[in-house]
């Protein structure tokens, strides 16, 4: 048993020492029907180093790695080129093994990266200030709509048809116990969200209006007139970015107006790990900070008058406040963050542009080729690096005729909303700079092939 | 107050030109090396990056970001120095003891990060067509296996993102449950030793929450339990082993009393590496526990996450469970329950409570870590980590009050109070005092139920060695404590920085970068 260190001598030594003649007398007040004596049964025993990596590498060759061909997958989390600089630096053991810095005086290398963390988010998403992380982008969603209810105390919240369903589905999920009103509704493959309509819906009772930026089917609109009729309504606006690449190449949504900006980090530095851990980004104007769930750290001075970093504002938190705090959130995605500003300080401003034009330039001759194939159109007015293609077929069948051929070629809109017909011809296609000319080829031959 | 520096701290320069004799010119100290912030040394020009092309043109109109937006950018040399030397301000569990009650601070073994590196499971997208990705929904599955006979309970929900997620996951179980039967009950009752988590998920979620009292023992008083119970109480919310590191006697007679109330007993299950593998929750009366995969099975804290937090639930609760989760087939494959499939397979879910399916890397790493250990390694840890735990307990309760030692052992942590240091030192000093004997501090100031409580969790990591040790230094501070050493007051001494002013962060909020 590799990873215990205390000897059988050690432990007999041990018991002594505490005065108890085996182990048993120290599990006393385990009620006795409820004490085990052996290993439970059913369970294999230890196993060595090279049992393990076997037994974990067979089942990891059980998955086809997006890696491994042609792959247009995004709806919500993006396949990038992560620097091996940024893996190799999150893997350094004083961060990785490091708890939350409790201890600011021996934990300034993880406070100083979450405060130049909280600072990149805050430039990228055009707010004031960001927190150190949330779980992910949906949690910070929800968690955005509880804050504007506490903001304007407000329970009802009007939810954009562009927002990812899965974040729909938390927001529902949680408004069924909490009291609160979501009003939303399903995107439409043949025309775009009705902005104007959604900016007249918002009146006196509402709290917040939520809209994804690129939203689900890749489409980017101006949010400035939303934003008006929200400050003019006393309601927030919540912006939602899950591509924060794009932001390199599009207006932030706090310089058209959000008020509140959340988002998924894991684009940047943090990789597809088939769902988690990712990132949630959370940022907002200066003046609701003290109404912010989640940790933040903040800049001041040692008793020496050098400066450093604490932890700060958490009379906000659970661990203060208990039951009146601004969320039950404890932990942040630390490491995650670490990953995202890492990989985001190699890129630096002009990094991001470059890389943000590449993935759009890219996007646009996929678009093109795609939209060769006959039957296929692309349904986008304006994209980033999504964009929705309907298909003369059933885009979910479609999608695994395709991973027969092996080409991974995108999300099926009836995946996402099984229960809406109308867009069950929908394909999502995500195209990063990861993707290259002959793929674009394969996916469009191949597509052709499959609708043939 | 010393005004901040934004160019980072400098020495006066004394007469000859040089440094006087206790500070340099950089402000380093040999290995003890001072940074600067991206924003001080990087420049928006500048990129670590190399792209194969130039950036095409692009027309997005008026949405076109056209302001500067101030990122800074290092060469990739100036970036891993950067972070590497920041590393080095840390203290982590692998630089030595970190003995964080209630955090489970245990080794991480690096097998774990190789294989959640595997491109196969790294390099895997959430919605990929289910054929493509059996072996993670295997990794899933075969996880959640483990969890549920270590536990003896019915399912497991594995979509928590952490430990509060999952005690949110726990609740809701427990409201729909509730709903289903056509009931209203609106409070959940929490002791005061709870975690802050417990009280802020219920309220969350809805709930009002009311204090249970403790017996002077420090454990859940059953009598005033039972006295509260009635049709309003939706449950309760207890930590087994609670935060006094006690196992609760009378666990399984709470769940008897919760249940015959029409109640649910929800267990916190930060503390399951004090009993992982010797007892089965589930043999206790639980209705739902969340384990956090950062604490009993070893995948890395992070500086703050990410965790992963899933839900082992009783019979009662598994059919609210959340979506989307991964089942096993008989003819072998696995397939995702989602939002599609709900309807038929999971009818009364209460739905989604994350975008994707949980934290998989942690999933990768803490079966490898579970694999290693097996069922009897498994046991072994929580024989050990309550072995050292009481080891410590028992070196020390001359020096530090320890006020539950009189009532039998502890569990895997041991908790001291601030009774019996000289007049003006707190915990607080102790907690300083050992960051200059190079260690990590205990947990300080919780459970609350304590004054001035200090909580030791050694965790089955430490050797004998290790742990002769840090008691002689604890117990060198203790008495510095008690025979008022002022310089314990403003320790540490020898860390990268001395105490730092919390209350001007509070004040006066600094929370990014102005420059």
């Amino acid at each position: 048993m590799r990873y215990l260190p205390l000897t059988p001598d050690d432990r007999a030594a041990m018991l002594a020492a505490v005065g108890a003649s085996s182990i048993d007398d120290l599990f006393a007040d385990v009620p006795a029907e409820a004490r085990l004596d052996g290993p439970i049964e059913g369970l294999p025993m230890h196993a060595s180093e090279l049992a393990v990596e076997r037994h974990m590498a067979a089942l990891a060759r059980q998955n086809r790695a997006a890696g491994d061909g042609p792959f247009f997958l995004g709806a919500g989390a993006y396949r990038h080129h992560v620097p091996a600089s940024v893996d190799h630096l999150i893997q350094r053991g004083e961060f990785l093994t490091a708890y939350t810095p409790y201890q600011p005086e021996i934990a300034q290398g993880t406070l100083q990266m979450l405060f130049e963390f909280q600072s990149q988010v805050a430039r990228l998403l055009g707010t004031d200030v960001a927190n150190a992380s949330m779980y992910d982008g949906s949690t910070a969603c929800w968690e955005a709509i509880v804050m504007a209810r506490r903001i304007t105390k407000r329970s009802k919240a009007l939810l954009s048809n562009g927002l990812h369903p899965h974040y729909r589905s938390v927001a529902r999920t949680m408004a069924k116990y909490t009291g609160d009103v979501l009003v939303d509704g399903d995107p439409s493959l043949e025309a775009g969200t009705d902005w104007a309509a959604l900016a007249d819906s918002v009146d006196k009772e509402v709290s917040c209006v939520v809209v994804q930026y690129p939203d689900i089917l890749g489409r980017i609109d101006d949010m400035t007139k939303l934003a008006e009729a929200c400050q003019a309504a006393g309601a927030l606006l919540i912006a939602v970015v899950t591509e924060p690449v794009a932001l390199g190449l599009i207006k932030s949504p706090g310089e058209m107006g959000a008020d509140i900006v959340v988002g998924e980090g894991q684009a940047i530095g943090v990789g597809l790990q088939f769902g988690g851990p990712y990132v949630g980004l959370f940022a907002c104007k200066s003046k609701y900070v003290r109404q912010m769930p989640g940790r933040l750290c903040g800049e001041t001075v040692d008793a020496n008058g050098k400066r450093g970093f604490v932890l700060t504002l958490s009379t906000r938190e659970q661990h203060i406040r208990r039951e009146k705090a601004t969320s039950n959130i404890c932990t942040n995605a630390g490491l995650c963050a670490l990953a995202f500003s890492i990989h985001m300080t190699l890129l630096g401003e002009a990094g991001l542009r470059q890389l943000a034009a590449i993935n759009h330039g890219r996007a646009q001759a996929a678009a093109a080729e795609l939209a060769k194939v006959p039957g296929v159109s692309v349904m986008n007015d304006s994209f980033f690096n999504e964009f929705t293609l309907r298909l003369p077929a059933d885009a979910r069948a479609t999608v695994h005729k395709l991973a027969e051929k092996g080409v991974l070629g995108g999300v099926s809109l009836g995946r996402l909303y099984p229960e809406n017909d109308g867009l069950a011809n929908g394909l999502v296609v995500a195209v990063t700079e990861t993707v290259t000319e002959d793929d674009i080829a394969a996916f469009a031959a191949a597509l052709k092939e499959v609708l043939a | 107050m010393t005004a901040l520096n934004r160019a980072g701290w400098r020495p006066e320069m004394n007469a000859a030109g040089g440094a006087d004799d206790n500070v340099t010119f950089t402000g380093n100290r040999a290995l003890m090396l001072e940074e600067p912030l991206i924003f001080e040394i990087g420049s928006t020009d500048t990129t670590g990056v190399d792209f194969d092309e130039p950036a095409p043109a692009a027309d997005l109109g008026s949405l076109m970001r056209s302001a500067p937006i101030g990122l800074p950018g290092l060469s990739e040399s100036e970036t891993v120095r950067h972070y590497t030397r920041l590393s080095r301000q840390n203290y982590a569990i692998d630089l030595g003891l970190f003995p964080l009650g209630s955090c489970t601070m245990k080794h991480n073994p690096r097998l774990n990060e190789k294989v959640a590196r595997m491109p196969g499971f790294a390099d895997v997208h959430p919605l990929q067509p289910q054929e493509t990705v059996q072996g993670a929904l295997a990794v899933i599955n075969e996880l959640a296996v483990w969890l549920i006979k270590l536990t003896g309970m019915y399912g497991v929900a594995m979509s928590p993102k952490a430990g509060a997620h999952g005690e949110l996951c726990g609740i809701l179980c427990i409201k729909a449950a509730i709903e289903a039967r056509g009931e209203d009950r609106r409070v959940l009752l929490v002791p005061e030793s709870a975690h802050g988590t417990n009280p802020a998920t219920a309220a969350f979620a809805g709930f009002t929450v009311e204090d249970i009292p403790a017996t002077p023992e420090g454990r859940v008083d059953l009598a005033a339990l039972k006295a509260r119970l009635g049709p309003d109480v939706a449950g309760v919310m207890i930590t087994n082993p609670n935060t006094c590191g006690l196992f609760e006697r009378d666990m399984k007679a709470i769940s008897d009393a919760v249940h015959a109330a029409g109640g649910y007993v929800y267990c916190d299950g930060a503390n399951f590496n004090a009993i992982v593998g010797r007892v089965r929750p589930g043999d206790l009366g639980i209705d739902a526990m969340h384990i956090n995969l950062h604490k009993t099975f070893s995948t890395p804290h992070g500086g703050g996450g990410p965790g992963s937090g899933p839900v082992v639930l009783s019979e009662a609760l598994s059919p609210y469970g959340p979506i989307p989760y991964s089942a096993r087939y008989a003819d072998g494959s696995f397939k995702l329950v989602e939002e599609e499939s709900a309807g038929e397979e999971h009818p009364d879910t209460f739905g989604r409570m994350t975008a994707f399916h949980g934290q998989m890397g942690m999933f990768t790493r803490a079966l490898t870590y579970i694999l290693s250990h097996g069922a009897d390694g498994l046991k072994q840890v929580a024989e050990d980590a309550v072995l050292n735990a009481n080891y410590v307990l028992r070196s020390l309760e001359d020096v530090l009050d320890a006020p539950f030692a009189g009532s039998g052992p502890c569990m895997h942590e041991a908790l001291f109070s601030d009774k019996g240091l000289a007049e003006g030192f707190s915990t607080l000093d102790i907690a300083k005092g050992l960051i200059d004997e190079g260690y990590h501090p205990m947990t300080v100031y919780f459970p609350l139920v304590v004054h001035g409580a200090m909580l030791v969790e050694p965790t089955e990591t430490e050797s004998k060695a290790v742990l002769d040790q840090f008691i002689g230094a604890l117990r060198s501070i203790a008495m510095r404590a008690k025979n008022g050493d002022p310089a314990l007051k403003s320790a540490p001494h020898f860390a990268p920085r001395a105490r730092l002013d919390e209350t001007l962060a509070a004040r006066r909020p600094m929370l990014a970068w102005e420059g």
